[in-house]
């Protein structure tokens, strides 16, 4: 069963000068591209408001952004705030509390103003702060710095060795940015199901914690337990691109199912990298910077309750091996063929939960609509079965689909974005079953020319 | 140059590059024809 789920949106402009592709174009080009991209980063404010966080947050149903004209930043939410039923959204401040909370090796360290107004907050102890002298030197001695959204430097992480590149700054920055928000999703699960007793938590990020000899170590399934002040789980973590999610879901479905136990937790933070991916794209468009946001997420999968919606295992489904990775052939191996094996016709299915990346976010930047590519993918299907006529198809997708409204951090756009809504649906909503369905780039380790996807169904309790 | 007239082309875009779909219109206004578009990653 899938109790819940929940999620936590740190919204930190300051971070996107760190972002992979921010950090690889200032590099590569002359000119004020840095001041360009400080001009369009907004504030908290409009974040919080941005009908697509709101989305994420649970306190309005994606099907709601088919009412809001397009682009979506333009028409915010009015007097909506940082809390909803299925998350929360923090802002820079906070997140960098955290972060010194987090940081158990000393490796981060503020300016004294700065410092001092992180322990006003109340999340940690007077963080360390160092003296201008001694911020520039460390800045100077491959310290990764730490901005605010006006760009002034308000501290630094210094580097955890000083030969190991899987312990730079930089990569360290990027996994305590995953250990904070994957935690404070966790406590936010934890803080609504009053129940504090996990058995196991299944981390699944795109993070790499470890050192030299293990890059990519992981575990920080842990890490998260231990900051969100989880005392009796064990955990560790699943690796698989952006399909990671899904599996640690089946994972953590067939550790309960089969009494290994009795509740496990799937939590992942969010993906440092990919602030500000698309970056050019906005400030061509004159939007603002969109992909200013760290996305973490907690799963909650225990045993029957008689209420909670039922993770049916029997219709979990993997891409194999053998499988094509042709886009055809993937949505065949994970959409249809699960539902016939099941004795299910497509229309069976109320939603199909897919990448449900916010296309505000992606068409900009060229790479078109995401979820509704997928979806004219399913319709296509239903179409080629004899389930619907091709004219049906756009009526297809308007009733099983929706839009996307995830930042675009990989693995949280996966399907999962729609859990909070189909738990919500499936228990005291009209919604029936729903399947999710995620896929995952393994070529881009340059390991194997593969894809990777799974999908699994999610239904009503049956007592219900 | 490429005269893309005619041409049966595969297009394969970065996601933080040139994504497949402005390759395809790129390709499609020089009268090529794109048989098959994907953008790696999916987004």
């Amino acid at each position: 069963m899938v109790r819940g789920a929940r999620f936590v949106l740190a919204h930190v402009p300051g971070l996107v000068f760190c972002g992979s592709k921010p950090r690889r174009e200032f590099a590569a080009r002359d000119g004020d591209l840095r001041a360009m991209l400080r001009r369009r980063l907004r504030p908290f404010s409009a974040a919080v408001t941005y009908p697509p966080h709101q989305v994420m947050l649970g306190a309005l149903a994606p099907e709601a952004l088919r009412g809001i004209p397009r682009p979506w930043h333009l028409h915010p939410i009015v007097g909506a705030g940082p809390e909803g039923p299925a998350g929360t959204m923090i802002d820079e401040m906070t997140f960098y509390a955290w972060l010194a909370r987090a940081d158990t090796a000393n490796l981060v360290h503020f300016t004294e103003e700065f410092a001092l107004r992180l322990e006003g907050l109340g999340v940690t102890g007077r963080p360390t702060a160092l003296t201008a002298d001694r911020l520039a030197r460390a800045l100077a001695d491959h310290g990764e710095p730490l901005y605010d959204r006006q760009e002034t430097t308000v501290g630094v992480v210094v580097p955890g060795h000083e030969q190991d590149e899987a312990l730079s700054a930089a990569v360290l920055l990027e996994n305590l940015a995953a250990k904070v928000t994957g935690a404070l999703a966790l406590s936010r699960l934890l803080d609504d199901a009053q129940t504090p007793e996990i058995n196991y938590l299944l981390g699944c990020g795109e993070e790499a914690v470890g050192d030299r000899y293990q890059r990519g170590g992981g575990n920080l399934a842990k890490a998260i337990g231990e900051l969100a002040g989880v005392r009796t789980a064990g955990g560790a973590d699943v690796k698989a691109f952006c399909a990671a999610p899904l599996h640690g879901l089946l994972m953590a479905g067939a550790l309960v199912a089969s009494g290994v136990h009795r509740r496990v937790v799937v939590v992942a933070g969010g993906s440092l990298a990919k602030l500000g991916m698309k970056f050019r794209g906005h400030l061509a468009a004159d939007y603002p910077i969109l992909e200013d946001v760290l996305a973490g997420v907690a799963i909650d999968v225990v045993a029957d309750d008689g209420r909670s919606p039922v993770l049916r295992l029997d219709t979990a489904t993997v891409h194999r091996i053998e499988d094509g990775v042709a886009p055809h052939q993937m949505a065949k191996a994970l959409t249809l063929a699960p539902l016939q094996a099941a004795g299910l016709r497509m229309r069976d299915v109320d939603r199909y939960a897919v990448e449900l990346h916010d296309p505000d976010i992606t068409e900009p930047a060229g790479s078109g609509d995401v979820p509704a590519g997928n979806y004219q993918m399913i319709a296509a299907l239903a179409a080629q079965s004899g389930e619907i006529a091709r004219a049906d198809m756009p009526a297809f997708v308007e009733a099983h689909g929706m839009p996307g409204f995830s930042p675009t951090q990989g693995h949280i756009a996966s399907a999962i974005p729609y859990l909070p809504h189909a738990v919500a649906g499936l228990t005291g909503g009209a919604l029936t079953r729903v399947q999710f369905i995620a896929k995952g780039s393994l070529f881009l380790g340059r390991m194997t020319t593969m894809g990777d996807g799974v999908s699994v169904l999610l239904e009503r309790n049956p007592a219900r | 140059m490429v005269d893309l007239k005619g041409k049966l082309v595969l297009a394969l875009g970065e996601r933080d590059g040139v994504p497949a779909p402005t390759l395809q219109k790129c390709i499609e206004s020089g009268g090529g024809q794109v048989i098959y578009a994907a953008t790696q990653c999916f987004a």
